[in-house]
């Protein structure tokens, strides 16, 4: 009987700490426009059950912040512009998070799991001593969250005892949140005095008219059996036809073939298109690690053994030499 | 400018080549027989501090370990790799696996202890795939953070970092002393040889017990491993014979 009670109280105290989730997600962005995984993780914040709100800092915040705006389900975006946030330092975003979630008293705090993520959000956490979850593929409940180890070969299902739960998103995990229908109220934050143990120099950036490799619908993907930078023209031209993004094995990149940014994998990007064609790739378990999710696989390789071939929806044994500019050719014709 | 003192981090892990097997019970994978190794990200970072003294900026590389006894065998590569002397904070075994906070607090103590210019570690372990402990140690340090670097150079009082982004390289400047992880591209780690590998057993390599180091018993870990499970494998497919049956088939399934 008093069991029964307390455990009704227990179920009440539940919905009631579920009602009063509040969840903070850090916008990344360019000073120009939001990165499409800040939308992958404000789905995951919306599946927690509580408020949602969104922090855009940098350099050049209003345009980004009328973005922010619009998209469903954010009810507040709150706005830091400043100087200090050239380059989005971990150093000089972390007081700032801080006081934010001083003010607010956010349950949760979260950031897509992508390089500027990655690089912030554990600091974030150990600045707050609470233990971070990395690239999470699933909430279960606002303290229960699924993710993989060992390159994706083990699904970890994980119990946060934190008061405040940090943690990045996978962004191929969560549907994108839609950008319009959505009014958030702005509010503009004072930026804390600047730390200055850190300064940004320059960056410099692939160039690329082809879709971004994490948000495309169909990714063509080169390996070893490429042979030279030379080569990969070939996977451009297939991908031209085919508007898709262009990925990379690490033995590619290690080659020199093309650069790091393109690599796809354990440690390199997470991709899940609707097409992945891997052509001349193995299939090492690092490489399938970002990209077995995808929806359909398909493999052109001319070693018949090759491990790509046992998670490959369609096989073709074949020289890439001769089957990629081919299919080219075949798709111009349509 | 002086010679800095480096640590780094590192981590055993199962290698990267074995295909893990979650133990009975769901709550860890199988480890017995199976074969681990100096995390790849971690051999990185300690090839770079060895270079780093070996060009004169760096006077000491200390390598540093939180794990247990089993951990002795990777800080003895590390000392055939180059590095000066070890410390391996022992946890006992049979205890719940450290995550990246627990690791990162004991990291903070052993840099008060040693007082190093310069941390480093890997980018992440191939295991529990975080990628945390430098940025956490970086916190608890309130230190500058360069994370996943593909080049390093050092100035006075200040280290310029080359870090890898999702679309393209950005250079940092960091006021020192700072934490540094390692990406893949920041270089390539040589090989033991057996010299040095013969002469690695006679570096010092000194047991640290967790507890001792703390000064209090350590607090447990405040995520809990409810379950492992092993994915859904996909089925392998069917093979096409030629480009235009390819072609047919993606139709088909209206992938094109």
């Amino acid at each position: 009987m008093l069991r029964a009670v307390a455990a009704q109280r227990l179920r009440r105290a539940a919905s009631l700490i579920q009602r009063f989730q509040s969840t903070l997600v850090i916008a990344e962005h360019n000073n120009e426009t939001l990165t499409p995984i800040t939308l992958n993780a404000i789905t995951a914040a919306k599946r927690l059950g509580g408020e949602v709100s969104c922090l855009v800092a940098g350099t050049s915040c209003d345009k980004v912040a009328q973005e922010v705006s619009k998209v469903q389900g954010v009810a507040k975006v709150l706005v830091a512009q400043h100087d200090t946030y050239k380059g989005f330092l971990a150093e000089e975003l972390t007081p700032l998070i801080l006081e934010t979630h001083k003010k607010y008293n956010y349950t949760h705090i979260c950031a897509g799991a992508s390089a500027f993520g990655k690089n912030l959000i554990p600091r974030v956490a150990g600045k707050l001593d609470v233990a971070p979850v990395s690239d999470i593929i699933e909430i279960q409940s606002p303290d229960t969250f699924v993710r993989t180890m060992y390159a994706g070969n083990i699904l970890c299902t994980v119990q946060c005892d934190e008061a405040i739960k940090v943690f990045t998103v996978r962004g191929t995990s969560f549907e994108a949140a839609p950008t319009s229908g959505g009014s958030a109220s702005l509010e503009k934050l004072t930026p804390p005095p600047p730390v200055g143990l850190s300064e940004w120099i320059d960056q410099q950036l692939t160039k690329s008219d082809r879709p971004e490799l994490t948000s495309a619908k169909v990714v063509v993907s080169g390996g070893r059996g490429l042979k030279s930078s030379e080569n990969f023209k070939l996977l451009y031209d297939l991908a031209d036809q085919l508007h898709a993004a262009v990925g990379a094995s690490r033995a590619a990149v290690d080659a020199g073939f093309v650069p790091n940014d393109m690599q796809v994998g354990q440690t390199g990007k997470i991709v899940a298109p609707e097409l992945y064609i891997a052509v001349g790739i193995s299939g090492a378990i690092q490489h399938l690690a970002g990209m077995k999710d995808s929806k359909t696989i398909v493999a052109i390789n001319k070693d018949p053994e090759a491990p790509i071939f046992q998670v490959a929806d369609f096989g073709l044994v074949a020289d890439l030499f001769q089957a990629v500019p081919e299919m080219t050719e075949l798709l111009k014709k349509k | 400018m002086a010679p800095l003192k480096v640590l780094v981090g590192v981590k055993r892990v199962i290698d990267f080549a074995v295909k893990v097997r979650v133990a009975p019970g769901g709550q860890g994978v199988q480890e017995q027989g199976v074969k681990h190794s100096l995390n790849p990200f971690c051999e990185i970072a300690l090839e770079e501090a060895v270079r780093l003294r070996e060009k004169g900026d760096a006077a000491e590389v200390v390598v540093a370990s939180v794990g247990t006894r089993q951990s002795q065998e990777v800080l003895r590569t590390a000392l055939a790799l180059g590095a000066d002397r070890a410390v391996l904070v022992e946890v006992p075994p049979g205890g719940p696996a450290l995550g990246p906070r627990e690791v990162a607090a004991a990291l903070s103590r052993l840099v008060a202890r040693e007082s190093p210019h310069l941390v480093l570690l890997g980018k992440q372990a191939i295991d529990d795939d975080c990628n945390q402990t430098g940025q956490l140690l970086a916190a608890a340090l309130d230190w500058a953070q360069g994370t996943f670097v593909s080049r390093l150079a050092l100035e006075a009082g200040a280290v310029r970092v080359q870090r890898e982004l999702d679309g393209g390289l950005e250079t940092l400047r960091l006021r020192l002393p700072a934490v540094l992880s390692a990406d893949l591209r920041l270089n390539q780690p040589r090989y033991a040889s057996l010299p040095s590998i013969m002469k690695a057993k006679k570096k010092p390599l000194e047991l640290l017990p967790l507890p001792e180091l703390l000064g209090c018993p350590p607090a447990p870990p405040r995520l809990r491993v409810l379950r492992l499970e092993e994915p859904p494998g996909r089925q392998g497919g069917q093979r096409v014979e030629n480009v235009a049956a390819l072609l047919e088939r993606l139709a088909a399934a209206g992938r094109i």
